[in-house]
């Protein structure tokens, strides 16, 4: 076969089990393009050569099958592997190697599949650029000079220069749907608990899950049949049936589907090329014979207040148990200084900036006297969008807006300005508010850009979002990265 | 909450809350710090404009129960894996630094 790392994820399988190729020949094919393009990219924080052609070579000795089988995937750093390095794109935890494997890594490795390396993150899965991880930015595959999105840019990033044709990604307010979109990728951000959390490091514990990231609609639903499901190990786990995904993925069909464009997702902010093609997939879709209608979710203008008042008061709380005391890193220990003294200094150090800010805010927010105000009314305005969605589905099937209001932006320009950065995450913030499915899907190019349309569904109805994911990328031509840069 | 107007907040503040929240931060880290939280609150003050007040506070998006299970022994980490990761140990257990005031 010419070139392995241009093949789909249920290509690659398929050839596996046919046993055209070797898994073995697979993995070392992807570890070769790593070798050779990372250097640029920089999409991985630690690459496990050993250990992923270990797995191949079990998957080729027959020990391992699945629909999944011997395909690599990319792991962001966010997810724990049994002994392997995993630092949340933090200095506080560099050097970590956890003693357990997350349920959503255990569920791949007996699926077979072949763990690449740990991808690259803003520091604790905070920020949208990849700009905020200690260990340096990761670079957009489609203009080295721009971001890749973030959180989870190295995921996304690792897909679009076919370093993995699978990542594994995780979204608290955007960051499997934010660098899809700027990436020209699949990212999926399953119902909340409808993937496991354990061994997830937490961020914002009522918003955090774990989700599918791939090049193609069914390689995303593959994925997500293999990581979704109950775990008992998360008490937030939903127990029951896992969606049809991959049959929804291979359907494609939206004839009648109710398709809702909401009223407040657009406007000032949203560039013109963004809203361009994103008009233009909303008509496809209606052309395909979908129902296509306006919806108005008036709280939605409100979910980005909300949830930068929420998701850091729940990060302060997190984030209090790296202490110096039981894994991580330790400063200033000097047989003098008090376990406050060394925890704050730790914490100062091993800490980055953005990290810090969010904290300080989730505190304040906490605080006797503004706790009312602050994370109280936050939570009675998370209700209030609850409520938008579930009036929306009396009327409509799926909700639609654009992914992200941009394109990927020059590394650099929204670092000095939180507020801007913060606004990368408009359309996307109130599904996880109300917890039900999202997907961010290629819908094309502005000035040679990826633009993401953004479709949400009922709790639990994710097969709704493949239907119309797989319906729009057979009517759009491939969106392929010129990778220009390459030597 | 300030009664009307825009809150605000300071350097002083923002020690004390970092105090709060155990960060040791230098001079320079609070003033940009204290520039940006004030930038920041600015905004997220907005939603005080949602009039909420009979609207019940939602915290998690799946209706909380309590989750049970038998209690039976599972395999669970070693104490050797427990502290694998501990920047230092003891006799098998954690070693903190000083934790009382000394004589």
């Amino acid at each position: 076969m010419s070139d392995l790392t241009r093949l789909t994820a249920a290509e690659t399988a398929s050839a596996i089990a046919s046993r055209e190729v070797s898994a073995v020949e697979v993995a070392q094919a992807h570890l070769d393009r790593i070798a050779k393009v990372d250097g640029q990219v920089h999409a991985f924080l630690h690459v496990d050569a050993e250990g992923a052609l270990a797995q191949a070579r079990r998957v080729d000795d027959g020990e391992l099958s699945g629909p999944l089988a011997g395909v690599p995937l990319a792991l962001k750093d966010v997810l724990c592997q049994q002994d392997i390095p995993t630092t949340v794109g933090s200095k506080i935890l560099e050097g970590w190697r956890p003693p357990y494997d997350a349920t959503v890594t255990a569920r791949l490795k007996a699926a077979g599949v072949v763990i690449l390396g740990k991808t690259n993150m803003d520091e604790f899965a905070m920020g949208s650029s990849t700009e905020h991880s200690a260990y340096g930015p990761t670079h957009n595959p489609w203009d080295l000079t721009r971001i890749p999105g973030g959180s989870g840019g190295g995921s996304s990033a690792a897909l679009a220069s076919y370093q993995a044709p699978l990542a594994i990604g995780t979204d608290t307010g955007g960051s499997i749907r934010q660098p899809a979109s700027v990436t020209g990728t699949v990212g999926v951000k399953p119902t909340y608990g409808g993937v496991s959390r354990y061994g997830l490091v937490a961020f914002s514990s009522s918003l955090d899950q774990a989700g599918p990231c791939a090049r193609t609609v069914l390689d995303a639903a593959l994925l997500h049949e293999v990581i979704a499901g109950y775990d008992p190990r998360d008490s937030t786990s939903i127990n029951q049936p896992v969606p049809p995904v991959v049959a929804a993925a291979r359907s494609g069909e939206v004839k009648g589907l109710r398709i809702g464009v909401v009223k407040e997702l657009t406007g000032d902010g949203y560039e013109e090329g963004v809203q361009q093609r994103f008009d233009e997939a909303v008509a496809i879709l209606q052309s395909l014979g979908a129902i296509v209608t306006e919806v108005s979710c008036p709280h939605f203008s409100y979910a980005l207040t909300a949830y930068y008042l929420i998701a850091p008061s729940e990060a302060s709380s997190n984030l209090a148990r790296f202490d110096a005391v039981r894994y991580g890193l330790r400063v200033g220990d000097d047989g003098e200084r008090s376990l406050e003294e060394v925890t704050a200094l730790t914490r100062g150090q091993g800490f980055g900036a953005e990290v810090k800010r969010r904290i300080i805010l989730g505190t304040y927010a906490l605080s006797s006297g503004y706790y009312d105000a602050y994370y109280g009314q936050a939570q009675k305005v998370r209700t209030l969008i609850t409520r938008d969605f579930q009036k929306a589905w009396e009327s409509v099937d799926v909700l639609v807006a654009p992914t992200c209001p941009t394109v990927a932006f020059p590394l650099g320009a929204k670092l000095e300005d939180p507020l801007a950065m913060y606004k990368q995450d408009i359309c996307s913030i109130p599904s996880n508010l109300y917890g039900g499915p999202a997907a961010s899907f290629p819908a094309g190019l502005s000035e040679g850009l990826p633009v993401g349309l953004q479709v949400m569904a009922p709790t639990l109805r994710e097969d709704l979002l493949y239907q119309v994911g797989a319906a729009l990328e057979r009517a759009l031509p491939a969106a392929v990265p010129p990778l220009a840069w390459e030597n | 909450m300030p009664e009307a107007g825009r809150p605000t907040i300071g350097r002083e503040e923002v020690a004390h809350l970092a105090r709060l929240s155990r960060l040791a931060l230098d001079d320079s880290e609070l003033d940009r710090l204290a520039g940006q939280l004030d930038v920041i609150l600015g905004a997220v003050a907005q939603i005080s404009e949602v009039s909420a007040a009979d609207v019940p506070p939602t915290s998690h998006a799946v209706p909380l129960e309590n989750v049970t299970r038998p209690d039976v022994v599972m395999p669970s980490l070693t104490p050797a894996q427990a502290l694998s990761g501990a920047p230092s140990e003891e006799d098998g257990r954690f070693r903190v630094p000083r934790i009382l005031d000394e004589e």
